[in-house]
């Protein structure tokens, strides 16, 4: 890699420093504690900042939304089923700072009144129980010392892409099939065992940590009027430099692209399987962030080498396999999104095929029942779209 | 009381109240929302999107089963929004189905079918992934073909929720989901009680029932064979549906005929039996309280009536080491296979090896009940072919009998004649108001002390019932049970069953004398009766049954005369040596 790059990139790296960033844990602990509930969640708001895990829900929302329910028994549930193709993220942040991880749930739980927490963390990373394991158990004596009636616990997925969808993951907690619920009632009123939960993702709750420590203002300091603060991004594919780096939001795509592509970059995928592909003719008019192309930190950069069609192919065939197979636009609609590719690419089925599957995909979008489904019309047809001919030929 | 909220389908206004759904909400306006995967019986599940429904400012569709109305709604059920939807997930339905529609049991019967044609999907929208699958014919009763599976999980739902026997479950995921059972074994060799419950909830052909109708075509066709029948009284009020009679309609004299014209050489009823049931199950059950109450010696009581095959594999599965509580009589059913081959044999000089007796059904699980290994006390299987109600509308229909137009007929006599007690063997309760009627009688000498005979707190449709009887004015044999007090407990469905079966496996149950069948509603809602089902359709029969019972002249088991003549010129009294060897049974401890 030249030399010019790398220094780009670590002077990137220094303008944005918040989620790896050394605190000090009683302190911070302290201060939140010392917070009123309706405290806690105005600053979130103000703040402005939006989910991590892809979905971009406004976090201070949904942390009223399950203060205003009025329950005894409330949970906060930290997210780390991370699964989404090309995100890992919050592996790292889970390994070097889950202690802040920890003091984003005990913020939540102050705000919305839940005694009881639970990390999901997925199957794959259950290496990195001991060391959690450990860390919690400090954690949840500084809490038990101050009084704070809060607990954390840790409970392992079991490996399914689904999961990653709140209500399936609460469906999965209770011991039942990983499947989404239906919405409403939507988990800040009915979630785990019925009771008001909220579930954030890892790096949300880092945030939330870093806007309360801060102020909502110096958080409102980064990012754009959309997409406030910054994100950590996990580069992988072609890239000159891959790996974990935390950005600010709102950056052109063709910035990004000049940062970390190999010079040959043909296409990158924001969002990971269930993102938008972008094409180079358009990294200049695209936006990362909520009022662009949003990403839960997942972007695979696609040099010229690539086959498209490859890509999209590998997407579905993840797709077909990780639906949880109850609604049939997607159990059907991802297995036909495939044959018909390999259809129309073998010639049994005319190029206009596309036409009718985008059509389908359309109609996923609008009608499946969750987020898995619904966003599988993302990367088909922003990749037809855009390659079309990659496909047909 | 819920809050009442204002919204607009399709730009009318109206009224409801905030726990209705958007479905329930366009019924009300007369605006069809078509469905698959939701039962009126059921649980809701959203998941095969066919009722999505537009909602103004909503970024998606909404499934309107499970959607809750919101003040202030705009809602539309008929854009092109929606209709290509639907369209879509329709034709994605087909792309994986075994599209074999005019070779398929369920050929004018099945909801996909329907919506099909309703929305006109023609020819080959998607490619076709419907892949070659074993159709699991193990289970006497029920037939499994996956490849007719829209994976809508109503069986799972029903045996899952409503029964609570999890026979049938979700496996896998995705492109390899399936709806299967433990292990992905064959229905014979898991919990499944052959109820049938899961059938009569399918919507496509992936759930029907064992077919003997070309078995029973057969034996009619044999001139050397003797060929009798029977009718379970859960059938006259139901058999109508499947010829074109709505819900409710007794057909009963209508249905003599057919079947006689079907060519059965003798036309019986299962309901001579019921009433043998009960001399022989009421008089077991005063045996068990004498024991208990006079002699001091352990008896076990609660007795539970054995007349529900699909209850009966139940306990045998779930509870097996309380079977000792289980009456030991076989179902009426049994019992005339064995009576048919034995006293009917003999009265009318036939060789019993050339009888064969076929039974008509509101059940699948007496199809399995009747190939069980004991049932053969005469020397012969007692009842050779067992068919259901929709069956034999299939069997008219084929005969091309014009069956609205036929005359009442009436059952031939030796096994043929019955009271308004065994009628009500087809409702839930029903067992236990017809054992009352006589019991009672026999203890006091007296007429139960109901209006009419109607022993009203036993009947309806509350999945568990219970009743007290006092016992007062006992004649001398019985005056050890003077001012007792008989407590009743009538349950049906499987999971009701569960509550108060539990109850007595824990040592904890006030009763003397559970009821329970196996199906919701008893056998009116059985699992062989015509579909669709539902509490509204399930209400109507039972209040045809209970018709039934009111305007026959006769109305307690023990008057039935040729209940009568059978003791006195061949079984000698009931619980005799020759009852035991032909009208009781025993039952198996069953593994998982």
């Amino acid at each position: 890699m030249d030399i010019d790059k790398k220094k780009k990139i670590e002077q990137y790296s220094k303008k944005v420093d918040l989620i790896f960033q050394d605190c000090e844990i009683k302190p911070l602990v302290d201060k939140i504690l010392n917070m009123k509930p309706n405290e806690i969640i105005n600053t979130i708001t103000d703040s402005g900042l939006k989910g991590r895990g892809g979905a971009g829900f406004p976090t201070g929302l949904k942390w009223k939304g399950a203060a205003d329910t009025f329950s005894d028994i409330k949970y906060v549930i930290c997210n780390a089923d991370e699964g989404e193709p090309g995100t890992f993220k919050d592996r790292q942040i889970l390994q070097d700072k889950a202690m802040k991880v920890f003091i984003g749930m005990t913020a939540c739980a102050k705000a919305i009144g839940a005694k009881e927490g639970f990390i999901y963390i997925r199957g794959e990373y259950n290496y990195l129980l001991p060391k959690l394991e450990k860390e919690l158990g400090e954690f949840n004596r500084i809490l038990k010392d101050k009084g704070f009636d809060f607990n954390i616990k840790i409970r392992s997925g079991s490996g399914a892409y689904v999961c990653g969808e709140e209500t399936s993951l609460i469906e999965s907690m209770e011991g039942k099939r990983g499947e989404p619920r239906n919405k409403p009632p939507f988990p800040v009123k009915q979630g785990y065992l019925n009771m008001p939960t909220v579930v954030n993702n890892v790096e949300t709750l880092v945030y939330t940590v870093m806007v309360l420590r801060d102020g909502p203002d110096e958080f409102k300091k980064l990012g754009t009027k959309d997409s406030r603060g910054a994100k950590v991004f996990c580069v992988s594919g072609d890239a000159a430099i891959q790996g974990i780096f935390e950005l600010e939001l709102g950056m052109p795509l063709q910035e990004f692209v000049d940062l970390f592509g190999d010079g040959h970059t043909k296409a990158v995928q924001v969002g990971g399987s269930s993102g938008h592909c972008v094409p180079y003719k358009k990294f200049g008019e695209t936006v990362i962030g909520f009022e662009g192309i949003p990403t839960g930190g997942s972007m695979m950069l696609f040099n010229s080498s690539r086959s498209m069609y490859h890509v999209l192919h590998n997407y579905l065939e993840f797709f077909e396999e990780e639906s949880c197979g109850q609604c049939v636009p997607c159990r059907v609609g991802t297995q036909q999104l495939l044959k018909g590719i390999e259809a129309v690419k073998k010639g049994e089925k005319p190029a206009s095929y596309l036409n009718e599957l985008i059509k389908l995909a359309e109609t996923m979008r609008v009608s499946a029942k969750c987020g898995l489904g619904q966003s599988v019309s993302n990367p088909f047809i922003s990749i037809v779209d855009n390659f079309r001919e990659e496909i047909i030929f | 009381m819920a809050n009442m909220v204002n919204l607009k389908i399709n730009d009318i206004p109206l009224k409801v109240s905030e726990d209705t759904t958007l479905l329930e909400a366009a019924k009300m306006l007369n605006i069809k929302v078509p469905t698959l995967c939701q039962h009126p019986d059921l649980l809701l599940a959203g998941n095969c999107r066919i009722c999505v429904v537009e909602v103004k400012g909503s970024r998606t569709l909404q499934a309107s089963c499970c959607t809750p109305v919101r003040d202030g709604m705009d809602v539309f059920t008929n854009t092109q929004m929606v209709r290509r939807s639907r369209r879509h997930t329709l034709s994605l339905l087909l792309s994986e189905h075994n599209n074999d529609c005019v070779r398929c049991y369920k050929n004018g019967n099945c909801e996909l079918q329907a919506l099909a044609m309703e929305y006109g999907i023609e020819g080959e929208t998607f490619i076709d992934i419907s892949g070659d699958t074993a159709i699991d014919m193990s289970s006497p009763s029920i037939m499994k073909d996956d490849s007719k599976c829209i994976k809508c999980q109503r069986c799972v739902r029903t045996c899952q929720e409503l029964q609570q026997v999890s026979a049938l479950a979700v496996a896998h995921k995705g492109n390899s989901i399936k709806l299967t059972t433990f292990m992905e074994k064959p229905l014979h060799f898991v919990v499944c009680t052959n109820c049938g419950q899961c059938v009569n909830r399918c919507p496509t052909g992936a759930l029907i029932e064992k077919s003997y109708i070309s078995e029973v075509w057969n034996a009619l066709d044999d001139p050397a064979k003797h060929v009798v029948v029977q009718t379970a009284p859960a059938v006259r009020v139901a058999l109508g549906e499947t010829l074109g009679y709505d819900p409710g309609e007794r057909v009963t004299g209508k249905m003599v005929t057919a079947l006689r014209r079907l060519g059965f050489d003798s036309v019986f009823d299962t309901n001579f039996t019921a009433d043998l049931t009960i001399m022989e199950e009421g008089t077991e059950l005063l045996m068990r309280l004498k024991s208990a109450l006079a002699d001091k010696n352990p008896a076990a009581l609660p007795q539970f009536t054995s007349c529900s095959p699909g209850w009966i594999k139940y306990i045998e599965h779930e509870f097996p080491d309380i079977l000792d509580y289980l009456s030991t009589c076989k179902s009426p059913q049994q019992m005339f296979g064995a009576i048919a081959k034995t006293y009917y044999a003999q009265k009318s000089g036939i060789d019993p090896k050339d009888i064969i007796v076929v039974s008509v059904m509101p059940c699948t699980a007496k199809k399995f009940e009747a190939n069980r290994p004991e049932m053969n006390s005469s020397g012969y299987q007692d009842v050779d072919y067992v068919i259901t109600t929709r069956e034999l509308g299939r069997m008219i229909r084929e005969a091309g009998i014009d069956f609205k137009e036929l005359e009442a007929g009436e059952c031939d006599s030796l096994l043929g004649k019955h009271t308004g007690a065994a009628v009500i063997f087809g409702a839930t309760g029903g067992v236990m108001e017809a054992a009352l009627r006589t019991a009672y009688e026999i203890i006091t000498g007296r007429e139960v002390p109901f209006d009419n005979l109607n022993i009203t707190p036993v009947r309806g449709m509350e999945g568990v019932r219970e009743a007290t009887i006092k016992i007062e004015g006992c004649v001398p044999d019985w005056s050890f049970l003077e001012g007792a007090e008989l407590k009743v407990a009538i349950a049906h469905g499987l999971s009701n069953a569960r509550k108060v079966t539990k109850q007595v496996a824990e040592g904890k149950s006030p009763y003397h004398f559970i009821e329970i069948m196996a199906c919701p509603g008893g056998c009116i809602g059985g699992g062989g009766q015509p579909i669709p089902t539902s509490l509204d359709i399930r209400q109507l029969r039972m209040d045809a049954i209970y018709n039934e019972d009111g305007d026959l002249p006769l109305r307690k088991s023990h008057e039935n005369p040729e209940i009568t003549r059978i003791y006195s010129d061949f079984l000698g009294k009931p619980l005799s040596h020759k009852s035991h060897e032909l009208l009781h049974t025993h039952y198996t401890k069953r593994k998982w």
